[in-house]
Protein backbone atom coordinates (compact mmCIF):
# COMPACT_ATOMS: atom_id res chain seq x y z
CA UNK A 1 0.00 0.00 0.00
CA UNK A 2 0.93 3.21 -0.56
CA UNK A 3 1.03 6.18 2.13
CA UNK A 4 -1.09 8.54 1.53
CA UNK A 5 1.07 11.55 0.54
CA UNK A 6 2.30 9.16 -2.33
CA UNK A 7 -0.92 9.00 -4.01
CA UNK A 8 -2.23 12.57 -3.12
CA UNK A 9 0.70 15.41 -4.59
CA UNK A 10 -1.10 18.57 -2.24
CA UNK A 11 -0.43 16.40 0.58
CA UNK A 12 3.19 15.66 0.56
CA UNK A 13 4.92 16.54 4.06
CA UNK A 14 4.94 20.37 5.05
CA UNK A 15 8.74 19.86 4.81
CA UNK A 16 10.23 18.46 1.87
CA UNK A 17 13.37 16.47 2.04
CA UNK A 18 15.55 18.60 0.04
CA UNK A 19 14.31 21.85 2.13
CA UNK A 20 15.95 20.21 5.03
CA UNK A 21 18.96 19.87 3.56
CA UNK A 22 19.34 23.41 1.69
CA UNK A 23 19.13 21.15 -1.42
CA UNK A 24 22.45 19.15 -0.76
CA UNK A 25 22.20 15.91 -1.54
CA UNK A 26 25.79 14.63 -0.77
CA UNK A 27 27.01 15.04 2.66
CA UNK A 28 29.99 17.74 4.12
CA UNK A 29 31.66 15.22 5.54
CA UNK A 30 32.06 11.48 5.78
CA UNK A 31 30.93 8.55 3.70
CA UNK A 32 28.13 6.67 4.75
CA UNK A 33 25.98 3.95 3.94
CA UNK A 34 22.96 2.23 4.38
CA UNK A 35 24.40 0.00 7.18
CA UNK A 36 26.98 2.81 8.66
CA UNK A 37 26.80 2.64 12.43
CA UNK A 38 26.15 5.99 14.20
CA UNK A 39 26.37 7.29 17.41
CA UNK A 40 25.71 9.88 19.15
CA UNK A 41 28.26 12.18 21.21
CA UNK A 42 26.13 13.92 23.53
CA UNK A 43 22.57 13.38 25.30
CA UNK A 44 19.70 14.89 23.46
CA UNK A 45 19.46 17.99 26.15
CA UNK A 46 22.62 19.55 24.61
CA UNK A 47 21.06 19.87 21.47
CA UNK A 48 18.96 23.01 21.83
CA UNK A 49 19.53 24.80 18.56
CA UNK A 50 19.75 22.23 15.67
CA UNK A 51 17.00 21.31 13.68
CA UNK A 52 13.96 19.43 14.42
CA UNK A 53 15.29 16.23 12.30
CA UNK A 54 18.61 16.61 13.49
CA UNK A 55 17.94 16.80 17.04
CA UNK A 56 15.88 13.59 16.24
CA UNK A 57 19.01 11.86 15.13
CA UNK A 58 20.45 12.80 18.13
CA UNK A 59 18.16 11.44 20.08
CA UNK A 60 17.93 7.91 17.94
CA UNK A 61 21.38 7.57 17.94
CA UNK A 62 22.14 7.16 21.72
CA UNK A 63 22.95 3.65 21.22
CA UNK A 64 24.74 2.73 18.19
CA UNK A 65 22.07 2.57 15.14
CA UNK A 66 22.69 2.24 11.09
CA UNK A 67 21.84 4.79 8.68
CA UNK A 68 18.75 2.32 7.35
CA UNK A 69 17.47 2.38 11.04
CA UNK A 70 17.73 5.84 11.24
CA UNK A 71 15.81 6.42 8.20
CA UNK A 72 12.97 4.50 8.69
CA UNK A 73 12.77 5.92 12.83
CA UNK A 74 12.67 9.50 10.97
CA UNK A 75 10.55 8.38 7.95
CA UNK A 76 12.79 9.99 5.80
CA UNK A 77 14.76 8.77 2.38
CA UNK A 78 17.93 7.77 3.38
CA UNK A 79 20.12 10.07 1.15
CA UNK A 80 18.21 12.96 3.36
CA UNK A 81 19.82 11.50 6.52
CA UNK A 82 22.82 11.03 5.12
CA UNK A 83 23.26 14.71 4.71
CA UNK A 84 22.13 15.71 8.24
CA UNK A 85 24.41 13.35 9.32
CA UNK A 86 27.00 14.96 7.42
CA UNK A 87 26.19 17.62 9.44
CA UNK A 88 26.36 16.50 12.56
CA UNK A 89 29.73 14.59 12.28
CA UNK A 90 31.25 18.15 11.09
CA UNK A 91 29.91 19.42 14.10
CA UNK A 92 31.48 16.69 16.08
CA UNK A 93 27.70 15.02 17.95
CA UNK A 94 28.37 12.19 16.51
CA UNK A 95 30.84 9.63 15.60
CA UNK A 96 30.38 7.07 12.69
CA UNK A 97 31.94 3.70 11.60
CA UNK A 98 33.26 3.59 8.14
CA UNK A 99 30.81 1.96 5.91
CA UNK A 100 32.09 -1.71 4.83
CA UNK A 101 35.52 -2.07 3.69
CA UNK A 102 35.54 -1.46 0.06
CA UNK A 103 34.47 -4.48 -2.47
CA UNK A 104 32.85 -5.73 0.94
CA UNK A 105 34.63 -8.57 1.39
CA UNK A 106 33.87 -9.25 5.12
CA UNK A 107 37.02 -11.32 6.84
CA UNK A 108 36.88 -14.57 7.67
CA UNK A 109 36.70 -14.36 11.32
CA UNK A 110 33.38 -12.12 10.87
CA UNK A 111 31.79 -14.31 8.79
CA UNK A 112 32.47 -17.56 10.97
CA UNK A 113 30.67 -15.09 13.75
CA UNK A 114 27.86 -14.93 12.07
CA UNK A 115 27.12 -18.59 11.45
CA UNK A 116 28.27 -19.20 14.93
CA UNK A 117 25.54 -16.49 15.92
CA UNK A 118 23.23 -17.64 13.92
CA UNK A 119 23.16 -21.39 15.37
CA UNK A 120 22.97 -20.70 18.04
CA UNK A 121 20.84 -17.66 19.06
CA UNK B 1 28.43 8.93 33.18
CA UNK B 2 30.34 10.47 30.15
CA UNK B 3 28.38 12.96 28.77
CA UNK B 4 30.81 13.53 26.27
CA UNK B 5 32.27 11.03 23.86
CA UNK B 6 35.16 12.58 20.96
CA UNK B 7 36.27 11.19 18.03
CA UNK B 8 39.86 10.48 19.75
CA UNK B 9 38.20 8.68 22.68
CA UNK B 10 38.24 4.65 22.03
CA UNK B 11 34.67 4.12 21.12
CA UNK B 12 33.94 0.65 20.02
CA UNK B 13 30.89 0.92 17.19
CA UNK B 14 29.71 -2.47 16.05
CA UNK B 15 30.72 -4.02 12.53
CA UNK B 16 27.76 -3.97 10.56
CA UNK B 17 27.61 -6.65 7.70
CA UNK B 18 25.00 -7.01 5.15
CA UNK B 19 23.18 -9.70 3.29
CA UNK B 20 20.75 -9.27 0.26
CA UNK B 21 17.34 -10.96 -0.18
CA UNK B 22 16.37 -11.17 -3.66
CA UNK B 23 13.90 -12.28 -5.69
CA UNK B 24 10.77 -11.17 -8.35
CA UNK B 25 7.53 -9.56 -6.51
CA UNK B 26 6.05 -11.53 -4.43
CA UNK B 27 8.10 -14.40 -4.15
CA UNK B 28 8.66 -13.73 -0.17
CA UNK B 29 11.43 -11.65 0.70
CA UNK B 30 9.63 -9.29 3.48
CA UNK B 31 8.55 -12.14 4.90
CA UNK B 32 11.88 -14.24 5.17
CA UNK B 33 13.20 -10.89 6.41
CA UNK B 34 10.36 -11.24 8.75
CA UNK B 35 11.12 -14.13 10.02
CA UNK B 36 14.83 -13.94 10.99
CA UNK B 37 14.82 -10.50 12.26
CA UNK B 38 14.56 -9.30 15.64
CA UNK B 39 13.07 -6.44 15.14
CA UNK B 40 9.77 -5.82 12.98
CA UNK B 41 11.09 -5.44 9.54
CA UNK B 42 11.66 -1.89 8.75
CA UNK B 43 10.90 0.34 5.91
CA UNK B 44 13.56 2.90 4.29
CA UNK B 45 12.57 4.93 1.36
CA UNK B 46 15.24 6.56 -0.62
CA UNK B 47 13.86 8.90 -3.92
CA UNK B 48 15.80 8.22 -7.12
CA UNK B 49 16.03 11.11 -9.48
CA UNK B 50 15.88 10.38 -13.24
CA UNK B 51 14.87 7.09 -12.34
CA UNK B 52 13.08 6.53 -15.73
CA UNK B 53 15.45 7.43 -18.01
CA UNK B 54 16.15 4.10 -20.60
CA UNK B 55 13.53 2.26 -19.08
CA UNK B 56 10.40 4.39 -18.51
CA UNK B 57 7.60 4.39 -21.59
CA UNK B 58 7.05 7.95 -21.48
CA UNK B 59 8.93 8.48 -24.47
CA UNK B 60 9.32 12.42 -25.07
CA UNK B 61 8.49 12.99 -21.92
CA UNK B 62 11.84 15.14 -20.69
CA UNK B 63 10.46 16.20 -17.04
CA UNK B 64 12.86 14.58 -14.36
CA UNK B 65 10.90 11.39 -12.64
CA UNK B 66 11.15 11.22 -9.05
CA UNK B 67 10.68 7.97 -7.71
CA UNK B 68 10.19 6.70 -4.51
CA UNK B 69 11.82 3.24 -3.61
CA UNK B 70 11.07 1.46 -0.58
CA UNK B 71 13.47 -1.56 0.62
CA UNK B 72 12.40 -3.70 3.68
CA UNK B 73 15.33 -4.83 6.19
CA UNK B 74 15.78 -6.42 9.63
CA UNK B 75 18.51 -6.90 12.10
CA UNK B 76 20.13 -9.74 14.28
CA UNK B 77 22.67 -8.88 16.56
CA UNK B 78 25.42 -11.54 16.38
CA UNK B 79 27.19 -10.13 19.40
CA UNK B 80 27.92 -6.47 21.01
CA UNK B 81 30.48 -6.02 17.80
CA UNK B 82 28.70 -7.61 14.94
CA UNK B 83 25.69 -7.19 14.06
CA UNK B 84 23.66 -8.69 10.53
CA UNK B 85 21.51 -6.37 8.49
CA UNK B 86 19.16 -7.89 5.79
CA UNK B 87 17.80 -6.01 3.01
CA UNK B 88 15.02 -6.85 0.96
CA UNK B 89 15.85 -5.96 -2.71
CA UNK B 90 12.94 -3.61 -4.50
CA UNK B 91 11.23 -6.07 -6.60
CA UNK B 92 11.43 -4.00 -9.91
CA UNK B 93 13.85 -5.21 -12.77
CA UNK B 94 13.89 -1.27 -13.28
CA UNK B 95 15.46 -0.54 -10.22
CA UNK B 96 18.75 -2.54 -10.59
CA UNK B 97 20.86 0.46 -10.68
CA UNK B 98 20.00 0.85 -7.16
CA UNK B 99 21.16 -2.56 -6.39
CA UNK B 100 24.22 -1.69 -6.93
CA UNK B 101 24.34 0.71 -4.01
CA UNK B 102 22.85 -2.08 -2.26
CA UNK B 103 24.60 -4.45 -3.30
CA UNK B 104 28.06 -3.03 -2.50
CA UNK B 105 29.32 -3.94 0.23
CA UNK B 106 27.04 -6.89 0.84
CA UNK B 107 28.23 -10.37 2.03
CA UNK B 108 26.13 -11.89 -0.74
CA UNK B 109 22.82 -12.38 -1.72
CA UNK B 110 19.95 -14.96 -1.13
CA UNK B 111 17.57 -15.33 -4.30
CA UNK B 112 14.55 -16.85 -3.38
CA UNK B 113 12.59 -18.43 -6.13
CA UNK B 114 9.43 -20.05 -6.62
CA UNK B 115 9.10 -23.12 -8.94
CA UNK B 116 6.35 -21.62 -10.09
CA UNK B 117 7.23 -18.69 -11.75
CA UNK B 118 11.17 -19.81 -12.66
CA UNK B 119 11.73 -17.31 -15.27
CA UNK B 120 11.31 -14.55 -13.58
CA UNK B 121 14.30 -15.25 -11.13
CA UNK B 122 16.56 -15.01 -14.56
CA UNK B 123 17.25 -11.45 -14.07
CA UNK B 124 18.07 -11.54 -10.34
CA UNK B 125 20.36 -14.57 -11.03
CA UNK B 126 22.18 -12.18 -13.93
CA UNK B 127 22.16 -9.42 -11.81
CA UNK B 128 24.39 -11.54 -9.30
CA UNK B 129 26.40 -13.97 -11.53
CA UNK B 130 27.45 -10.38 -13.28
CA UNK B 131 28.67 -8.57 -10.54
CA UNK B 132 30.42 -11.57 -8.84
CA UNK B 133 28.30 -11.25 -5.75
CA UNK B 134 28.08 -14.96 -4.26
CA UNK B 135 24.59 -15.67 -4.11
CA UNK B 136 22.76 -18.99 -2.90
CA UNK B 137 19.21 -20.03 -4.59
CA UNK B 138 16.32 -20.85 -2.15
CA UNK B 139 13.19 -22.53 -3.20
CA UNK B 140 10.18 -20.89 -0.84
CA UNK B 141 8.04 -23.83 -0.70
CA UNK B 142 4.35 -22.24 -1.34
CA UNK B 143 1.25 -24.43 -0.64
CA UNK B 144 0.34 -26.01 -3.32
CA UNK B 145 3.83 -25.16 -5.15
CA UNK B 146 5.49 -28.21 -7.56
CA UNK B 147 7.75 -29.86 -5.86
CA UNK B 148 11.13 -29.85 -7.67
CA UNK B 149 14.53 -31.43 -6.44
CA UNK B 150 17.19 -29.09 -6.09
CA UNK B 151 19.01 -30.59 -8.91
CA UNK B 152 15.71 -29.63 -10.85
CA UNK B 153 15.88 -26.13 -9.80
CA UNK B 154 19.82 -26.19 -11.04
CA UNK B 155 19.21 -27.22 -14.26
CA UNK B 156 16.13 -25.23 -14.73
CA UNK B 157 18.01 -22.16 -14.02
CA UNK B 158 21.23 -23.07 -15.33
CA UNK B 159 23.48 -22.31 -12.66
CA UNK B 160 26.93 -22.67 -12.08
CA UNK B 161 27.36 -26.33 -10.47
CA UNK B 162 29.13 -24.50 -8.04
CA UNK B 163 26.07 -22.35 -6.61
CA UNK B 164 23.82 -24.17 -3.64
CA UNK B 165 20.18 -24.37 -4.16
CA UNK B 166 18.19 -24.96 -1.19
CA UNK B 167 14.06 -25.73 -0.31
CA UNK B 168 13.28 -23.61 2.05
CA UNK B 169 9.85 -21.86 3.75
CA UNK B 170 10.85 -18.34 4.23
CA UNK B 171 8.11 -18.38 7.18
CA UNK B 172 9.91 -20.19 9.17
CA UNK B 173 12.55 -18.79 10.89
CA UNK B 174 14.91 -22.28 11.28
CA UNK B 175 14.75 -22.72 7.37
CA UNK B 176 15.48 -19.59 6.88
CA UNK B 177 18.50 -19.18 9.24
CA UNK B 178 19.79 -22.38 7.47
CA UNK B 179 19.14 -20.40 3.98
CA UNK B 180 21.80 -17.23 5.89
CA UNK B 181 24.17 -19.88 7.07
CA UNK B 182 24.42 -21.87 3.58
CA UNK B 183 25.23 -18.48 2.14
CA UNK B 184 27.93 -17.49 4.56
CA UNK B 185 29.10 -21.10 3.90
CA UNK B 186 29.20 -20.65 0.38
CA UNK B 187 31.50 -17.71 0.72
CA UNK B 188 33.63 -19.04 2.99
CA UNK B 189 34.26 -21.83 0.80
CA UNK B 190 34.92 -19.16 -2.51
CA UNK B 191 38.94 -18.76 -3.29
CA UNK B 192 40.06 -15.31 -1.68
Amino acid sequence: MEAPHEQWPDAVPVVRPYAMTSGRTTPVRGAFDLISIVLATRPPEHDDGLHPESAQIIRHSQEPVSVAELAAELDLPAGTVMVLLGDLLAQRLIVTRSPTPARGVASRPVLEAVIHGLRTL
Amino acid sequence: MDSVRSDAAPVVLPTAVKILIAGHFGVGKTTMVGAVSEIRPLRTEEVLTDAGIGVDDLSGVEAKTHTTVAMDFGRITISRDLVLYLFGTPGQDRFSFLWDELASGAIGAVVLADTRRLKESFACIDYFEERETPFVVAVNCFDGGDRFTPADVQLALNLDPGTPVLLCDARDRTSSRTVLVALLQHVLSLPV
